[in-house]
């Protein structure tokens, strides 16, 4: 009889939907938009300078040779400061670091590299968003790691903490 | 009960206490002067999905990364670009997960498939109740 | 000492609903009948002690109790009374406790008020009433106790997130509730009818008051909560597919569905399965809302309590009750006697596609609703929002609207196309006219779906009325007047609805105080911008003069700003006039001295949240109708 099989359907489904909501508590959604662009070549931008004494930073300057970091932070950001230190260390081992200050101004960018220190060898003033936009990140601070050949390698979101470090000096070395 | 988060979590939203000092992008708060062309940019920044706010849209946020897209947006549009070609721009930099518009990806066919799955199982329910009758 | 004594309630509470569940399963089925006359006493109990357990949480809180943790995480004793009061439900164990009361008080008055049941099935639903309220009490007082103690006290609690101080938190949430947890009943009876093997039109006949009235306080949550969020929020926008707002849609698309299918059950004998899976599916829609809005699983705007522990426990108690009910259905519907078929041309047919279209429409809701979810499994994430939901379900509900329009005017039983036709041709042709006009006049500056919804919407209101042409209509049953009012109220609505997507003008200036704005037929005269404070608020307002050709009124936007939690706020300046309402929101500084002002002018927009409340007065009134008539039998019968 074809009723009595009917009855059970919304049973099954039921069940499947349960399923989905487990899973789902099981494996939450970490909330966090990752770039399209992980493994494509960096955009072409060209930005003005942030800071009094680093220069601007265009998207030339970037993949020639040696793999850099590309760090998106904004004086305004609190997390920003608090992964300075860390930013610091990456650069005192010896690691290319080229900063965009995201929906800033030329004082503050000056004030917070003068209170949390300098890690960056150029800055760019990405004012408008239109920069960061263009490389698919979707927050401050982010880290891009960019290869000799101008390829994104990979990107890290959200402050780089101090057991981050040995793993971004790993992604550099593989980015080769 | 149903605590209406949005503007609370725009504006706090991690990790960033404030957003910004500078004053919103020129296009973010300002109407195209082309009728047509705003209304294409309105309709565009509807279905275009905030990145750091809770389940809104660019056009009902007010956070400044949501003000910046909807100057790129109207930006482009005054420049002449198509709105699906912005659309498949920031899809290209965010994923489906930046539209409201379904794309045409195979994971999303189920999702138009499935209302007329749904009729059709009607329709045959249905023709068990409405006929000749008693 | 009111902590203490509401949380004694509670467990009292907890403790009597066990054993109402004892006595009743004891006496159906253990064979002990003597102690069913016990169950509706302990029913009705248990509701009072639920009250008594929410009557403290309330009033802790308007104390501002700051040792219960509770309070001091979410209120503060600088917020007006009416705050501290809504603020007991404005979180989620005062919400949970709030789903429970108006559980229990909803067993007790199905203890007290329901007469025309069966004994044993009527003992049935008071058990399956019983078993639903245990989960949640255990849901409380294992996970989310209302009453838990903070110590050391604080001097000051935290005070309630800035936008729920508004009088919606008053109204939108305890009506939801009592619609919500009101389809526990309808749930419950049908629980009772399959367990007692009793799904006949007396059942229907007995569960339509409850489902009634639990519809109706569900449109009027719906309602209040569409309106709040829209001048709340600051955007002008009214519905947004945000999967919580989904969450409290199904379970009125179930209930509407359900309305519908009690009538054809109690008229004509038939439609039983359909009616009680609707009855089941009504409240697991309640429940499954509950859960995604808890348990953090979706984003959303209003979603809170994000905590998967609580959403664990939620999805047991899903699993428990919602697939027991289901398995229930499948083990016991099969022995039920099938309906009779019905006729093409008749009220019974047009009932059933009127179901067969809002189950449809559920189901479109509910799977985009998860559709991320399920994609996410994948891991590919995507957003499923308006423009789906509109293309979809909209047409579909626009079909819906053509058959309210017609099915009304259908005989039972059978009925001639030719007839019918003759009945329906007024309306059919304001339609054409409609469309023809609409199309002249915007086709080009008007969406498809909006001039469709406008186009119909008029000769469906207009319908409406017609069982009501032609009769004496002192005498017209009231609850035909319910019908009439109920289904204009949809036509109201519709026309709001597509009013605003067609014909609201957006303006965005950036203006200097003393500048003149025109839109829309409107003159806005910037007059000033100043501080101005409130209770636990400070903000710049905005004066501005508005006039339309005569009169000129004083409006006045606000950016508010509170310390505790520190929040800003958009309170947005409503004008209504008869054709619509003048929208203006006061935005950020622009540039120096210029001010960012946001005016929308949304013709005839109120449209849609009148008809809300038509729909629900139409509910009402085929409430009392029904109940009168109900009494009016019995006294003729000499039972009263």
């Amino acid at each position: 009889m074809k009723r009595p099989l009917l009855l059970w359907v919304p049973l099954v489904a039921f069940v499947a939907v349960l399923l989905l909501f487990a899973g789902r508590l099981a494996n939450p959604d970490d909330r966090v938009v990752q770039s399209r662009l992980i493994g494509q070549a960096l955009p072409v931008f060209d930005l003005p300078a942030a800071a009094s004494d680093r220069p601007a930073l265009r998207s030339t300057d970037i993949g020639g040779g040696k793999p850099r970091l590309v760090n998106i932070f904004a004086s305004w950001c609190l997390p920003c400061a608090a992964e300075a230190p860390q930013l610091m260390a990456l650069r005192r081992a010896g690691v290319e670091i080229d900063g965009i200050a995201i929906r800033d101004a030329r004082a503050d960018v000056d004030a917070f590299l003068k209170k949390h220190g300098n890690p960056y060898t150029r800055i760019g003033l990405d004012a408008r968003s239109t920069v960061q936009m263009a490389l698919g990140s979707s927050g401050v601070p982010e880290t891009f790691v960019i290869d000799g050949r101008g390829k994104i390698a990979h990107q890290h979101i959200g402050d780089i903490r101090a057991d981050d470090v040995p793993k971004v000096l790993k992604q550099l070395e593989a980015a080769r | 009960m149903k605590a209406l988060l949005a503007l609370l979590l725009c504006l706090i939203a991690a990790p960033v206490a404030a957003q910004t000092a500078l004053p919103p992008a020129p296009w973010a708060n300002r109407q195209l002067p082309d009728p047509a062309q705003e209304k294409r940019a309105r309709a565009l920044m509807e279905t275009i999905r905030c990145l750091t706010c809770q389940s809104q849209s660019v056009a009902d946020s007010d956070a400044s990364m949501a003000g910046d897209m909807r100057s790129e947006i109207r930006r482009r549009i005054a420049a002449g670009e198509k709105p699906k070609a912005i659309r498949a721009w920031l899809i290209s930099r965010y994923g489906d997960w930046v539209s409201y518009e379904p794309t045409a990806a195979p994971i999303l066919w189920p999702l138009w498939g499935a209302p007329i799955l749904l009729l059709i199982v009607g329709v045959l329910l249905l023709r068990r109740r409405i006929g000749k009758g008693r | 000492m009111i902590a203490e004594a509401g949380l004694i309630a509670l467990w009292l509470a907890a403790a009597l609903a066990f054993l109402q569940l004892a006595l009743s399963a004891l006496g159906l089925w253990g064979g002990k009948d003597e102690l069913l006359g016990a169950v509706r006493p302990v029913a009705v109990t248990q509701g009072v002690l639920t009250a008594i357990s929410f009557c403290a949480l309330v009033a802790l809180f308007l104390r501002s109790d700051m040792s219960v943790l509770l309070v001091a995480s979410n209120s503060h004793s600088a917020k007006p009374w009416l705050y501290k009061f809504a603020g007991a439900w404005g979180n989620h164990e005062g919400s949970m406790l709030l789903w429970v009361t108006v559980m229990g008080l909803a067993g007790a008055a199905v203890a007290l008020f329901e007469r025309a049941l069966r004994r044993d099935t009527h003992m049935a639903t008071l058990a399956g009433q019983a078993a639903i309220s245990l989960g949640f009490y255990a849901f409380l007082l294992f996970s989310s106790n209302p009453f838990a103690r903070l110590s050391p006290a604080p001097a000051n609690g935290q005070g309630l997130n800035p936008l729920l101080q508004d009088p919606g938190l008053a109204f939108h949430p305890p009506t939801l509730y009592l619609g919500y947890v009101g389809l526990s009943v309808a749930f419950s009876f049908a629980i009772g009818a399959l367990l007692t093997r009793r799904v006949d039109a007396a059942f229907a006949r007995a569960m339509r008051p409850w489902v009634l009235a639990a519809w109706v306080l569900l449109t009027l949550g719906i309602t209040a909560g569409s309106y709040w969020a829209y001048y709340e929020l600051g955007w002008g926008g009214w519905w947004f597919w945000d999967p919580v707002e989904n969450a409290s849609l199904m379970p009125w698309l179930a209930a509407t569905a359900l309305l519908h299918s009690v009538t054809v059950l109690a008229t004509r004998d038939s439609l039983r399965a359909w009616t009680v899976m609707l009855a089941v599916i009504a409240f697991s829609m309640s429940m499954v809302g509950t859960f995604l809005v808890r348990s953090g699983i979706l984003t959303s705007v209003h979603a809170f309590a994000v905590d998967p522990e609580r959403g664990s426990f939620i999805l047991a108690l899903l699993a428990i009750y919602i697939g027991g009910a289901l398995a229930l259905f499948g083990w016991r519907v099969g022995a039920v006697r099938e309906g009779a078929t019905f006729r093409t041309v008749s009220r019974e047919s047009a009932l059933v596609m009127n179901n067969l279209l809002l189950c449809v429409i559920l189901g479109i809701v509910l799977i985009g609703t998860l559709y991320p979810l399920m994609t996410e499994a994948f891991g590919h994430k995507v957003s499923v929002g308006a423009p789906y939901f509109d293309r979809v379900a909209g047409p579909l509900a626009l079909a819906l609207m053509l058959l309210m329009a017609v099915g009304p005017l259908l005989r039972w039983r059978q009925d001639q196309a030719r007839v019918v036709a003759k009945r329906v041709a007024v309306p059919a042709v304001l339609l054409v006219l409609s469309l023809v006009v609409l199309l002249m006049v915007g086709a080009g500056t008007i969406g498809v779906l909006p001039l469709l919804g406008l186009a119909i919407a008029i000769p469906v209101g207009v319908a409406s009325l017609a069982p009501l042409w032609k009769r004496n209509l002192l005498r017209t049953p009231l609850f035909t007047w319910g019908m009439v009012i109920a289904h204009l109220g949809c036509a109201v609505s519709l026309a709001g609805m597509a009013c605003d997507s067609a014909f609201t003008v957006e303006k965005l200036v950036a203006a200097r105080p003393g500048d003149t704005i025109r839109t829309a037929g409107w003159t806005l005269h910037f007059e000033r911008i100043a501080p101005i404070a409130g209770d636990n608020w400070t903000a710049l307002q905005a004066d501005i003069r508005a006039s339309r050709g005569g009169g000129a009124v004083m409006i006045k936007p606000q950016s508010r700003f509170f310390t505790l939690p520190p929040t800003t706020t958009s309170e947005a300046a409503l004008l209504t006039r008869w054709n619509g309402q003048l929208y203006v929101v006061l935005g950020q500084e622009a540039d120096a001295g210029r001010w960012q002002l946001r005016i929308w002018w949304k013709p005839f927009v109120t449209l849609i949240w009148l008809g809300g409340i038509m729909i629900a007065l139409g509910g009402v009134l085929a409430l009392i109708g029904r109940e009168r008539r109900g009494w009016r039998h019995k006294w003729q019968k000499g039972e009263a």
